[in-house]
């Protein structure tokens, strides 16, 4: 046993103590939540979580793995749709498909919710595992531009191919099946896998291709199949989401999973520190509550006599600026590369405690 | 005479019209410590990095234990066992030191990402395993006070020796090293060449390496291997070495 390694172990116990106690108040939050918060808090909290699934898959091949991909609206329609098709029932499916009737083993099929959220995962994963073979070709701002592509390609299929998606009418009147458990369940076991994953070999090897993938190789890495792993575990998770946020809003269409989707994940997961699965989950957080908060500024209200009459879109300019300022000041966003850790919380907290105590 | 460990025949890489390298044939036995040096620009890195896979030879042939390994890609013939160090340092520089030695055994874990993520299986014992080789490893390499730190804040002959290090968790049977004691005082080059030797020594490895400082080479080696302009000139003993006209000729000039 290592110097090093000796006092790290001791923690372990106390380590799984706290944070089992932490997923017990968060498990409470959600059940006083469930029975007394409005319909719109709830809301936000199902988007906040679908946010965080998003985040934290997206930064596991983008900050992780180092792969600048901007694949996640590609996944998350491909997801929504496979689950919305899959949720409606055949007399749903006859009323809503009336350009071109549904294509028949589609027309008759209809699961409960959790078989298609994980039929969503599993056939987004299978699409990444093959757009992988000729995305990872490339690298760098190629990849970027192929995996842009993707999107595009998802778009236009979703609104030309009519007997199974129902083209740009999209798919209306979906069960609202996505409640509090659904969604926040989904997102700790989705925090949890990747958690677990990036601290695994698997997660070694996937910074090591990150940080220099001709090293990597010269290691025994073989840096394709493990972007190809960062790339279908992303998918996986991203066609969960797909499926929690399609029953959600109940309606899903081609033009609602544009690249603007994917372009906020890119924010939230360079605001939160690119590589740190923490920092998604933060920047997630306030990136779906902040931006409710935001509302605010764009309703009049009074404030020391002055009337302000509230300009909409200011939610947006504000925004703007916090995003500045973040760059700015904390380039590597809020958490860098550090993930959170109990000791280094309680190291924190004191280092805090001790500064407010010299400032009395 | 017994199988080659490595054998190259007639090895030649071209870059457009520049003959990198040009017929290179070399053979290296189990146990052996051998130099390749020449003048800079004649081909040593390149011979390097077509053995390995990082570029793709146009002629001739690479065995390996006698196995044809020509042109396989670098994680290929690092899994058949040939572990190199790179000229101009490359670490994983965000990552700590321990990390960066363990992520050389990434091809020997036997557990699936699935037993990673539920945590069972075979996944706790090989993660113990993996850490306490990398940890053997730092200790080796006298670097294992700094194993929590990120391998972009060692000083530059320590991010040396951990280039070693990682190459070492490979568990190969050749070790390539591409100027290992360059930017090193002549102090830290000694106590590195009886490390060295103690490796070679106590884990029978095979070593070639390339190096600039000739005390240490002629040190070290027990035969070199000399080229220049792409081609090979010599070959021998550190005593035949220094003697040889043609490689006097190479490093001071022809009319030197």
């Amino acid at each position: 046993m290592s110097v090093e390694a000796s006092p790290y172990r001791a923690h372990v116990v106390r380590d799984r103590v706290l944070s089992a106690a932490s997923l017990g108040v968060l498990l409470l939050f959600l059940w006083y939540a469930d029975s007394h918060f409005s319909p719109y808090s709830i809301r936000i909290l199902n988007v906040t979580a679908i946010f965080i699934i998003l985040a934290v898959s997206y930064n596991l091949i983008n900050g992780v793995t180092g792969q600048f991909s901007l694949e996640p609206n590609a996944f998350l329609a491909l997801g929504a749709y496979t689950s919305a098709i899959l949720t409606l029932t055949p007399a749903e499916k006859a009323r809503t498909f009336i350009i071109e009737p549904m294509i028949w083993p589609l027309s008759d099929i209809a699961v409960s919710f959790p078989v298609s959220l994980v039929a969503a995962g599993l056939v987004t994963a299978f699409m990444a595992f093959l757009m992988a073979i000729p995305v990872f070709r490339v690298r760098g701002d190629y990849l970027a531009i192929v995996t842009l592509g993707l999107g595009e390609v998802i778009q236009v299929l979703a609104n030309n191919l009519v007997p199974v998606t129902n083209g740009s009418l999209g798919l209306k009147g979906l069960h609202p099946y996505t409640n509090l458990w659904w969604a926040w369940g989904t997102c700790i076991f989705t925090v949890i896998c990747i958690v677990r994953l990036v601290n695994s070999s698997y997660g070694r090897a996937m910074k090591a291709v990150r940080e220099d993938e001709t090293a990597a190789e010269a290691m025994g890495i073989n840096a394709f199949w493990t972007k190809t792993l960062a790339f279908t575990l992303s998918g996986f998770f991203e066609g969960l989401a797909g499926g929690l946020l399609a029953h959600l809003i109940t309606t899903i269409s081609p033009s609602l999973f544009t690249f603007f989707f994917t372009f906020n994940l890119l924010i939230i997961i360079v605001v939160g520190g690119l590589g740190s699965t923490t920092g998604s989950v933060i920047a997630a957080v306030l990136f779906s509550l902040g931006g409710e908060w935001l509302r605010a500024v764009e309703e009049p209200f009074t404030i020391f006599g002055y009337t302000y009459s509230g300009v909409p879109g200011m939610r947006m300019v504000i925004f703007s600026v916090i995003l500045i300022l973040v760059m700015l000041f904390a380039r590597q966003g809020l958490m860098g590369r550090n993930e959170f850790t109990w000791q280094g919380f309680f190291e924190w907290t004191r280092g805090l405690a001790a500064k407010i105590r010299r400032q009395e | 005479m017994s199988l080659a460990l490595l054998e190259t025949q007639g090895l030649s890489v071209t870059f457009g019209g520049l003959k990198a390298l040009n017929g290179l044939d070399l053979q290296l036995h189990q146990g052996e410590l051998i130099g390749l040096i020449g003048p800079n620009g004649a081909g040593k890195t390149t011979a390097f990095n077509a053995i390995t896979g990082r570029v793709r030879p146009t002629k001739g042939r690479v065995l390996f234990q006698g196995q044809e390994i020509t042109a396989w890609r670098p994680y290929r013939t690092a899994r058949i066992g040939i572990a190199r160090t790179f000229q101009n340092i490359r670490l994983y520089d965000d990552l700590t030191v321990l990390e960066n030695v363990m992520v050389a055994s990434h091809c020997s874990i036997r557990y699936s990402f699935v037993e990673a993520i539920v945590g069972l299986g075979r996944f706790r014992s090989d993660e113990q395993k993996i850490r306490e080789k990398a940890e053997q490893l730092l200790r080796l390499m006298g670097l294992i006070h700094a194993a929590g730190e990120k391998a972009s804040s060692l000083p530059y002959g320590g991010q040396q020796k951990l280039e070693m290090a990682r190459a070492l968790a490979l568990e190969p049977k050749l070790l390539l090293l591409d100027e290992p004691v360059a930017g090193m005082n002549p102090m830290e080059t000694r106590e590195f060449g009886e490390l060295l030797r103690r490796i070679h020594l106590d884990l029978r490895l095979t070593i070639l390496l390339i190096e600039h400082d000739m005390r240490f080479v002629m040190g070290v080696c027990q035969k070199i291997k000399v080229i220049d302009h792409g081609a090979p000139i010599a070959w021998g003993n550190p005593e035949e070495i220094q003697k040889n006209p043609k490689v006097i000729a190479a490093y001071l000039g022809d009319n030197g």
